[in-house]
């Protein structure tokens, strides 16, 4: 048998302070391609990882043609048949495709001919034109993707998931992968699609499946729903209206960007022509898909990447090369992305946190020595303005929520009154509580005139906070919204790049 | 109350159980080749003579400065298994130029520890270099440095320096530069060497540079986490080699006391310690990275070492300590991991203890 029907019936994970799933329902027919699509952050990867075996789901059933099935592990997922690829292979470069493809493996047909042989069987079957014995080091990256769609067809799936294959592809190749998804099909094996790419799912989709905010929104026909609807759908046709609220932008500028590109050391632009502005008392709101240059945009400004073109100004200050600690000193507060890995250093305790990031400045560093008494002090004064819940200053960050973690860290950047704030996901992973009061305090701050970046995935927040909303699609500001008027399929519109067709 | 009984807990029990357990294995092992444990334990544990006691004394100073250059690296995630060849390094520097007279008097010495350090830190660099432009691994560069070391040192005392017998040293040191040393027996020949002295210096430096200045926070930091260290402004480049070049000098220092306090002449091999920048990476683990901590794992593994020259009259090998340091080292390893775990885990039930409770007083 090679067919397979699965469904998956309100499916919820929570994780603590954050519900990853709840009530997640979809149904994967036998012999078709299904498409699952919704913005970073809605849940797909942690419904992917439920679905093959990585986390238990806490509710809800997965059914596999018509039984009840329960995985502890991906090993159990591949028993029932359901084979997953990752968005970031796991091949091993100085081994042949036969021996990736084998690894792990070796009991099903062994390590020599006989796996060889049946390698050659399913390349030729479903067009994949592989040859065993290549080293994988020479393969560019469709073709070792199609190592990673073999490798799991050999384990015996009968229902394969993509995680966004197409963003490492360009066009020709895209068009080559859909035609061996097509073929896959054909003969009997169903496939499921992560994607945010609203063009190429309506190409290869038999259905598609709207996830948003933990959830499954909805399902449409790729033949009749229009690129407008799916948007729609996949950013909430309601959008939250603007926090009513006097304008506080003024006609200084305190960032401003012109023309600037960064590239990766292939020499490809991250970003391209960025020429943005931010005035005192000003949120600017950068909104887009994840993976477009948001990154970059906050590195480069912070002075971890370097501009190959283009400069940047703080007030009358030329920063574009100067240092992370040079740009800092001038009075730039950053909410960096990642909490965890640049935010804190999770083992020392909090006042010890509090001196990160200011190590040039009283109160916590005086004349090159470390001030305990003055670091101590702030960090009490941040714990208390910021209402951060821990029993003191001597607590270890990582023995605080998410949530009181972040909020320790906006306080902390505000510190000092600094005239601009990089603030990149200042919410993400925190609780409503603290959201709310995190945005309540760069709006004061907003008050007294400072500038904030804000990047953000989470559109209450871009839409409650800013003044202005840039969207940023492959590396360059493609459109430019007022948060007051902005419709939500404008800019779904103009995140998923839908503008241009 | 909680917090005497953590540092107790957290701080001396896990050295504590390594020794034990070290003894035990050492034991073992004894029985297993037909010796006996108990004459092992009672020449260990004996009370050293006047004479042995000043040799673990001045062995401690050493292999303390040796932990605390293995200490600077470990406290910035660097492995700078290079400690030994910069140890030689600094040596026959330092060896060289105070031999050559260049300065005359006590003056010389202070020159001379320049030397040293300098040289020290300048053959760190090479390797730290190597890891911050070419991305090459620093215990792999530092391994093959220590053979260069060696093999250089050997090069340039045998074309350079004076035949003595059938051997080659550098110059003696002019006796107007060598220090008295401390006269704490009487009866006993020998002193504790003038600039053991220097172990307590570099130990309470170390201390201030690491848990008082900026400096030493910002190496912390990229040590703990060099992504948190970068966002928050560290150039980690230019503190990889800071760091290298810093451990790299005081490990140029490690031999400078017995040098002046009693060899007063580099090259000959019984009078050159071998080994010395290898234990200090070991006095640095079981010490943890502190001063306190490097003071007494050095003193314990300079009083073993002490001690076991008595094993030979008891009919067992005196190498097979090296077996009990080792286990030492590899059961502290162990049980601080353990310690730590558990500490990060009841602080974290703590703290939510103690929300909880806030929050029912609050609403009740």
């Amino acid at each position: 048998m090679t067919t397979i029907d699965v469904e998956v019936r309100g499916i919820g994970k929570r994780f603590p302070g954050v519900v990853a799933n709840h009530d997640v329902s979809l149904h994967i027919r036998p012999e078709s391609v299904h498409a699952l699509i919704g913005e970073n952050g809605a849940g797909k990867s942690t419904l992917m990882k439920i679905l093959y075996g990585v986390q238990p789901a806490d509710d809800g059933e997965i059914l596999v043609d018509g039984a009840p099935v329960s995985f502890a592990s991906p090993t159990d997922a591949i028993a029932a048949g359901i084979g997953m690829v990752f968005q970031h292979f796991m091949l091993a470069d100085n081994l042949t495709v036969a021996e990736n493809i084998v690894l792990g493996a070796e009991k099903l047909h062994g390590i020599g001919d006989d796996a060889k042989r049946e390698i050659r069987e399913i390349s030729d079957r479903f067009g994949f034109g592989l040859d065993p014995d290549t080293l994988v080091e020479r393969l560019g990256v469709a073709v070792r993707q199609r190592v990673e769609i073999l490798k799991v067809l050999y384990r015996g799936a009968r229902l394969i998931i993509l995680d966004e294959p197409t963003a490492v592809l360009v066009p020709q190749e895209v068009d080559a992968l859909f035609a061996n998804l097509r073929e896959l099909v054909t003969q009997g094996r169903s496939v499921l699609f992560i994607s945010h790419k609203l063009d190429e799912v309506r190409q290869i989709a038999d259905d598609i499946s709207v996830m948003r905010r933990g959830t499954t929104v909805g399902t449409a026909d790729p033949k009749t729903a229009t690129k407008r609807e799916l948007a729609e759908l996949m950013v909430g046709a309601e959008l939250p209206s603007p926090a009513t609220s006097e304008s506080t932008v003024t006609d200084r500028p305190v960032l401003r960007l012109d023309g600037v590109s960064v590239a990766d050391d292939t020499g490809r632009d991250l970003l391209h022509d960025i020429s943005l502005t931010v005035h005192a008392g000003e949120v600017v709101g950068i909104a887009g898909v994840e993976g477009n240059g948001q990154s970059e945009l906050v590195e480069v400004v912070m002075g971890m990447v370097r501009a190959h073109a283009g400069s940047i100004h703080l007030g009358e200050d030329d920063i574009t090369r100067l240092s992370t600690r040079a740009v800092r000193d001038l009075g730039v507060g950053f909410v960096p992305e990642d909490r965890h890995r640049h935010g804190l250093v999770l083992d020392y305790p909090l006042w010890e946190n509090r001196v990160l990031g200011h190590q040039t400045s009283a109160p916590a560093v005086r004349r090159g020595l470390v001030s305990r008494k003055g670091a101590r002090a702030d960090a009490q004064r941040i714990i208390d303005e910021f209402d951060v819940r821990t029993p003191g200053v001597e607590t270890s960050a990582r023995a605080l929520s998410g949530g009181n973690q972040q909020k320790f860290i906006v306080g902390r950047e505000m510190s000092g009154s600094p005239r601009l704030l990089i603030a990149s996901h200042p919410t993400r992973g925190v609780d409503v509580g603290a959201q709310a009061a995190i945005w309540d305090h760069i709006r004061a701050a907003r008050r007294e005139g400072l500038g904030v970046l804000l990047v953000s995935a989470d559109l209450d927040e871009l839409i409650g906070l800013s003044d202005r909303l840039e969207v940023i699609l492959r590396g360059r500001l493609t459109a430019q919204f007022d948060p007051s008027s902005v419709t939500a399929s404008d800019l779904g519109e103009a995140m998923t790049g839908g503008e241009a067709a | 109350m909680r917090r005497v009984l953590d540092t107790v807990v957290g701080g001396l029990l896990p050295p504590l159980v390594a020794v034990v357990a070290a003894m035990l294995a050492t034991g073992v092992l004894i029985a297993a080749f037909g010796g006996s444990p108990g004459d092992f334990l009672e020449v260990i544990f004996s009370v050293p003579n006047d004479r042995v006691l000043l040799t673990i004394i001045n062995q401690s100073a050493m292999l303390s400065i040796s932990g605390i250059a293995a200490a600077i690296g470990f406290r910035m995630g660097l492995f700078n298994i290079g400690v030994e060849g910069q140890y030689i390094v600094g040596s026959c520097a330092g060896a060289f130029f105070a031999g050559s007279g260049l300065v005359a008097g006590p003056l010389n010495i202070l020159a001379t520890l320049v030397v040293a350090a300098a040289a020290g830190a300048a053959y760190a660099l090479i390797a730290g270099l190597l890891r911050v432009y070419r991305g090459v691994s620093e215990v792999i560069s530092a391994i093959m440095l220590n053979y260069i070391a060696l093999t250089m040192a050997g090069y340039l005392v045998t074309n350079y320096g004076q035949a003595s017998g059938y051997t080659f040293t550098t110059e003696r040191l002019p006796l107007d530069s060598q220090p008295l040393g401390f006269k704490i027996f009487a009866d006993a020949p020998g002193d504790v060497w003038a600039l053991s002295s220097l172990a307590l210096i570099l130990g309470i430096g170390y201390w201030f540079l690491i848990a008082r200045t900026r400096f030493g926070f910002e190496l912390r930091v990229t040590g703990e986490s060099a992504t948190a260290a970068r966002a928050s402004g560290v150039n980690v480049k230019r503190m990889t080699l800071a760091t290298m070049a810093l451990s790299g000098a005081v490990a140029g220092l490690v031999w400078m006391p017995a040098y002046f306090g009693s060899v007063h002449t580099f090259g000959t091999p019984e009078n050159f310690q071998a080994g010395l920048g290898f234990l200090g990476l070991a006095v640095a683990l079981l010490g943890r990275n502190r001063t306190l901590g490097i003071f007494f794992a050095a003193a314990l593994f300079a009083f073993l070492s002490g001690q076991s020259n008595n094993l030979q009259s008891a009919g067992i090998a005196k190498d097979v300590i090296d077996i009990t340091q080792g286990v030492t080292v590899l059961a502290v390893v162990v049980a601080y991991e353990v310690v730590g775990r558990r500490r990060a885990k009841t602080e974290a039930e703590r703290v939510s203890r103690q929300l909880d409770a806030e929050r029912e007083g609050a609403s009740a």
